[in-house]
């Protein structure tokens, strides 16, 4: 548990101190504006339009982490995603109408509509190389993607994004172990947003952290408060830069919160409302925007602009969405096989 | 040309992964004590000596792991050979398997694609008790996604597995522990055999005997013995169950309008049990007598030597079975 680096809150004052120009403030700003609008659209796709179904897991809550991370990779470095993975994709930039085309299963989408919402953040172009839906399971993959950055001595590394369910898996314990065994280019992100599925953290994992836990298996580990972007970015930059220079794994748990259910259907009515009240008081981007006008980086009209541009091209994403054609059921076969 | 010698089934499967490593620097090699000792069954010996700890490597105890890594070095581009020492650990790495190699180009529209390759064996013979005797490849033929290679003769396990590691696809591919010190002719020059194509072993016009793996040796003997009765069987070697050939099924049945479908799984839903209705639904009006089915019982594999022989499909068993229908 001491070996585990503790980081808190950036408060505003650091802002200026920080190596980010005031475009890098605002593009961090609008990454975490457009999952937070793309998202709450979903939700209502989902819900009140009911023109979307299937299962879907809303990052709303947790956006500090898939930007805050985003920020501190390169573009060319691997990410393996999540079911809950529509803010890795956007935070990559996966283009809007093809993560929003994947929901509606059509065509445009990042997988032509044969993934849905679980695997839609799967983007090659963007170097997202999965989306699992397995619990846990993308941790032994991201060990693999790295067994083949090291074999080829690329100075690249992957990014391996799981949550607090992961942790209490096999293949955690296994992809984890043996990434340190074989000194692997791999910096694994824990998205402990507490609740896996109905269970809370406290009933389901038998440590106080996760991240002391990867420090039993000689990782170097951060806990961090995830629900502040500029923490994230720090930490993960720092992690970034050590598993680049070492080619070996860092990892980092990042205690953030799931604001809905676990699907977009479940109301998870078996949170307590002042544990809810307390966590939504300190969302990341009520947080983030305030410490933007504090620190004089942007005014408040600015922000309303972004947020303005940013609904409108989700919207634009739905109409895209609506409009496109689904793949032909006899095509799917070809597909399968890449060799036949 | 033609030159050939005799090796064993391990020593062919040896000599494709040293080809094929010197062929492709993408091919490497990991898992359970495959560096080190050269394998449990020594399929791997002498590679870490020829190519080195970043080609061939020693992994923990962690089967979901090992077929994990394969599955992100082949995502890369890389062309893993992974070994699970018994298909029954397999189990533990069936999520990697069959939830994420055989779905990940499919289910991502095509945009990547698996080259990797899965080595393990069952030990049915070998006195290994229920845990470590199991024949699971009918599992494996409900994956569309997941090819799926059975050797039976030297020959065929290195021109199969050459051709396995080749393939853009990951393939799941099974050895007969039991096979492993049969010997063979193999030619001396390089050669390659097809996924998907099954390989008359004998021909004959009076039944069809379709095997695959170690039950192709059982049929084989059988039909020494069908013969001397004047009873002349044809033997298909499946070699693969996905791709499955069943042009060569089909056909034979049509001549020989008789079938007898043999392989080391239980009996119920077992290979034997697909390829019988898929003759039933194309060749019915072939046939002049039902499909017989020669299984292992549905129970456990028992371990005393005596009555896992009584168990296990055997060359007597298939006599009784043709003699049945013919």
């Amino acid at each position: 548990m001491s070996n585990v680096i503790i980081v808190e809150e950036t408060p505003a004052t650091e802002y200026r101190t920080l190596a980010l120009s005031r475009e890098e403030f605002i593009d961090i700003y609008k990454k975490m504006l457009e999952i937070r609008r793309f998202e709450e659209r979903v939700e209502k796709l989902f819900l009140v339009e009911g023109e979307l179904i299937g299962p879907c897991h809303l990052y709303l809550g947790q956006e500090a982490i898939a930007v805050g991370v985003m920020k501190a990779l390169r573009d060319d470095d691997i990410i393996i995603s999540t079911y809950r993975g529509h803010g890795h994709a956007l935070a990559r930039g996966v283009p809007m109408e093809k993560l929003m085309g994947e929901l509606y299963g059509k065509e445009i989408g990042t997988c032509k509509g044969l993934g849905g919402s679980m695997h839609s953040a799967m983007c090659v172009e963007k170097n997202i190389m999965f989306a699992t839906a397995i619990v846990g399971s993308g941790i032994p993959i991201a060990a693999g993607i790295g067994l083949a950055l090291k074999y080829r001595s690329s100075d690249n590394i992957v990014a391996c994004f799981f949550g607090d369910g992961a942790a209490t898996t096999g293949a955690f314990h296994e992809g984890i172990n043996i990434a340190a065994i074989l000194q692997l280019p791999v910096l694994f992100i824990c998205e402990n947003n507490q609740y896996a599925y109905s269970l809370p953290f406290t009933k389901s994992f038998a440590g106080k952290n996760i991240a002391a836990f990867a420090s039993g298996y000689g990782l170097r580990s951060y806990l961090v408060y995830g629900n502040d972007v500029i923490s994230v970015y720090k930490v993960a930059k720092e992690a970034a830069e050590l598993v680049r220079e070492n080619r070996s794994p860092v990892f980092i748990e990042c205690r953030t919160y799931r604001q809905r259910g676990h699907g977009v259907y479940d109301r998870a009515l078996y949170r307590p409302r002042e544990e809810v009240e307390e966590w939504l008081k300190n969302d990341p981007i009520m947080k983030f925007s305030k410490k933007l006008i504090d620190s004089g980086l942007l005014s408040q009209k600015e922000l309303e602009d972004i947020d303005l541009e940013v609904r409108e091209r989700v919207e634009k994403a739905v109409e895209e969405s609506r409009k496109a054609p689904v793949l032909d059921f006899e095509e799917l076969n070809k597909y399968l096989y890449a060799s036949r | 040309m033609n030159l050939t010698r005799e090796i064993t089934y391990a020593e062919a499967l040896n000599e494709a992964l040293r080809e094929e490593m010197r062929r492709d620097e993408n091919v490497i090699v990991f898992g359970e004590d495959v560096a080190v000792i050269g394998g449990a069954y020594r399929v791997t010996k002498g590679l870490l000596e020829e190519f080195g700890p970043q080609r061939v490597f020693d992994t923990p105890i962690s089967e979901a792991a090992i077929v994990g890594l394969a599955v992100g070095a082949a995502l890369m581009g890389l062309r893993p050979v992974a070994e699970i020492m018994y298909i029954d650990f397999l189990t533990i790495s069936i999520d990697q398997l069959v939830t994420h190699a055989a779905k990940a180009r499919f289910m991502s529209g095509g945009q990547v694609k698996l080259p990797l390759v899965v080595r393990t064996q069952y030990s049915l013979g070998r006195v290994h008790a229920s845990q470590h005797s199991q024949f699971l490849a009918p599992w494996f033929l409900n994956v569309p996604g997941l090819k799926v290679v059975l050797p039976s003769t030297p020959y065929d396990a290195k021109g199969l597995l050459k051709s396995s590691i080749r393939d853009d696809d990951p393939v799941l591919f099974i050895e007969s522990g039991v096979l492993y010190s049969t010997k063979g002719h193999v030619p001396v020059d390089e050669y390659l055999i097809p996924l998907g194509k099954a390989d008359v072993k004998r021909a004959g016009d009076d039944v069809t005997i379709v095997a695959l793996s170690r039950t192709v040796i059982e049929a084989l003997k059988a039909a020494d013995k069908l013969l001397e009765k004047g009873i002349k069987a044809e033997v298909i070697d499946l070699r693969t169950i996905n791709p499955m050939d069943w042009d060569t099924i089909l056909n034979s049945v049509r001549k020989t309008n008789r079938l007898v479908v043999v392989d080391d799984g239980h009996k119920t839903g077992s290979i034997s049990a697909e390829i019988s209705a898929r003759v039933s639904e194309e060749a019915f009006d072939s046939l002049e007598a039902p499909i017989i089915r020669v299984n292992s019982p549905d129970i456990p594999v028992p371990s005393s030597l005596q009555l896992e022989k009584a168990f296990m499909v055997d060359a007597e068993k298939i006599i009784k079975a043709v003699i049945k229908i013919v």
